[in-house]
């Protein structure tokens, strides 16, 4: 079972819509509850960090969500902010991250741009993956996604970036640390590309 | 390789109907909004924009369902505008699968709303949308006045003024639309493009006059717009968007193919 965790923010039906239309078991999961119920994770998540993580940590999820991803290693996937709260801190709030990968999350620094370059980063770019990994099975070498951010995440161990993207500089646009995937841009809303990834990350084998 | 340029069709729902006007006006009906959503999600849409062209009025409900059902079966992004007024109309919208909003009117009632939208939602989630008339004479500058009440009402306030002050307010993408050329098919009013996107430093979304595939292109290159939106081109199957971004990606634009 896919759950996507209902904290109050981001897309979550498009999560469930995409699912549905695979014919693959997904569930919403807002208490603890049903998040016990799952066998793999999908952190969604739109709007600014501090906001997200007081969300999070309200929900009465967030202890639950810290065993089964840190001790019972389930399999997670962070869109977006959803991403950014797995690091441990973000220049755009004052709160603690999740700290499940080591990272911080840092906004693109428009002065190091050589042209007038839009904030935010917004539409369709091309994610060049640096590895081979499941998650970017069955696409074609250079897939487009859609992405929606003006912070980027910036993991402190280049081994664990997966994908990267171009906007004036390169950041990791996909990053993995053992069951923990983080994608900043929004699979939920790139068309094929993204139906793909969704599915390749439930077909993800559990070790 | 780089972040590509945008093609938004856009349909303008009128009591759950597609329907397109000239000038705001002389409005025709153009079929079922799940329907037509689905063909330009299939064609290879960047982004759809829903506009509820009744929403000033009543039954709002209407528009919630229709989102509800496109959500379902299209996945790129959504925008809904029309409308809007409330963080309760922001979130109803959301719940139902939207993106992103569009918020025409009621900004220029009460600037804070944006504000209130953005700290909420987020930036990345709040549209500004500014329906702009050349108001200049000939022999003048160029000067655009804003209007609202889908182009009935003027409101004495300059387009890039406003447009500077709806992204300091926190709007993460200005949707500009050229009341002059809206249904003409003439073009993107070029000058009020290029003086908007040179005036933020978010995206600028051009609309209004769209009738040849050459204008999305000039759009992009004289315009300065990061993304061009289109109604009657694709509803009246004059072009498919698929047409559209080939011809965009022939002129040396970066397109999503």
């Amino acid at each position: 079972m896919i759950t996507v965790v209902n904290y109050g923010l981001g897309n979550i039906q498009a999560f469930v819509n995409i699912y549905k239309r695979l014919n693959i078991p997904v569930s919403v999961a807002g208490n603890t509850e049903e998040l016990l119920k799952a066998t793999k994770i999908i952190l969604p998540g739109v709007g600014a960090f501090d906001w997200a993580m007081t969300r999070l940590n309200k929900s009465g999820m967030r202890t639950c969500l810290d065993e089964l991803v840190l001790s019972e290693k389930r399999p997670i996937l962070g869109v977006c902010v959803g991403m950014q709260m797995m690091a441990k801190k973000s220049d755009e709030g004052r709160l603690e991250g999740l700290n499940w990968i080591d990272a911080e999350v840092k906004k693109f620094d428009d002065t190091d741009f050589e042209q007038k370059t839009l904030l935010p980063h917004m539409g369709w770019n091309d994610v060049m993956p640096q590895k081979e990994n499941y998650l970017f099975e069955q696409m074609e070498n250079t897939p487009r996604f859609y992405f929606l951010h003006s912070y980027y995440f910036l993991p402190h161990k280049s081994k664990e970036i997966l994908a990267v993207t171009e906007y004036n500089y390169e950041f990791a646009s996909a990053v993995y640390s053992d069951n923990i995937f983080g994608v900043q841009f929004h699979p939920e809303k790139s068309h094929q590309c993204g139906i793909q990834l969704l599915k390749n990350f439930a077909n993800i084998e559990v070790c | 390789m780089s972040l590509a340029k945008r093609i938004i069709p856009c349909l303008d729902v009128k009591d759950g109907r597609v329907v397109k006007g000239v000038q705001f006006v002389d409005i025709r009906d153009a079929g079922d909004p799940v329907e037509i959503a689905r063909r330009y999600d299939l064609e290879g849409a960047d982004e759809i924009t829903f506009l509820d062209i009744t929403a000033t009025s009543d039954n709002r409900d209407t528009m919630v369902h229709v989102v509800e059902q496109v959500a379902g079966q299209v996945f790129i992004p959504l925008t809904v505008g029309g409308g809007i007024r409330t963080v309760e109309d922001i979130r109803r919208m959301l719940n139902a699968g939207a993106d992103k909003i569009g918020i025409n009117s009621a900004a220029v009632f009460n600037p804070k709303f944006v504000k209130e939208a953005a700290e909420k939602f987020g930036s990345q989630c709040i549209v500004v949308a500014i329906d702009a008339k050349k108001v200049s004479a000939k022999n003048e500058p160029d000067k655009w006045e804003i209007f609202t009440h889908g182009g009935r009402k003027p409101t004495g306030i300059d387009a890039i003024d406003w447009a500077i002050k709806m992204v300091d307010y926190g709007a993460g993408e200005i949707l500009l639309t050229s009341m002059d050329r809206d249904g003409t098919k003439i073009g993107f009013d070029l000058e009020l493009t290029s003086a908007i996107s040179d005036a933020v430093p978010v995206p600028v979304i051009a609309s209004g006059g769209v009738g040849k595939l050459e204008h999305l292109v000039a759009g992009i290159k004289q315009g300065k717009a990061d993304a061009v939106l289109a109604a009657s081109i694709f509803h009246f199957g004059e072009f498919t968007v698929g047409e559209a971004k080939q011809h965009m990606a022939d002129a040396g634009i970066e397109v999503r193919l």
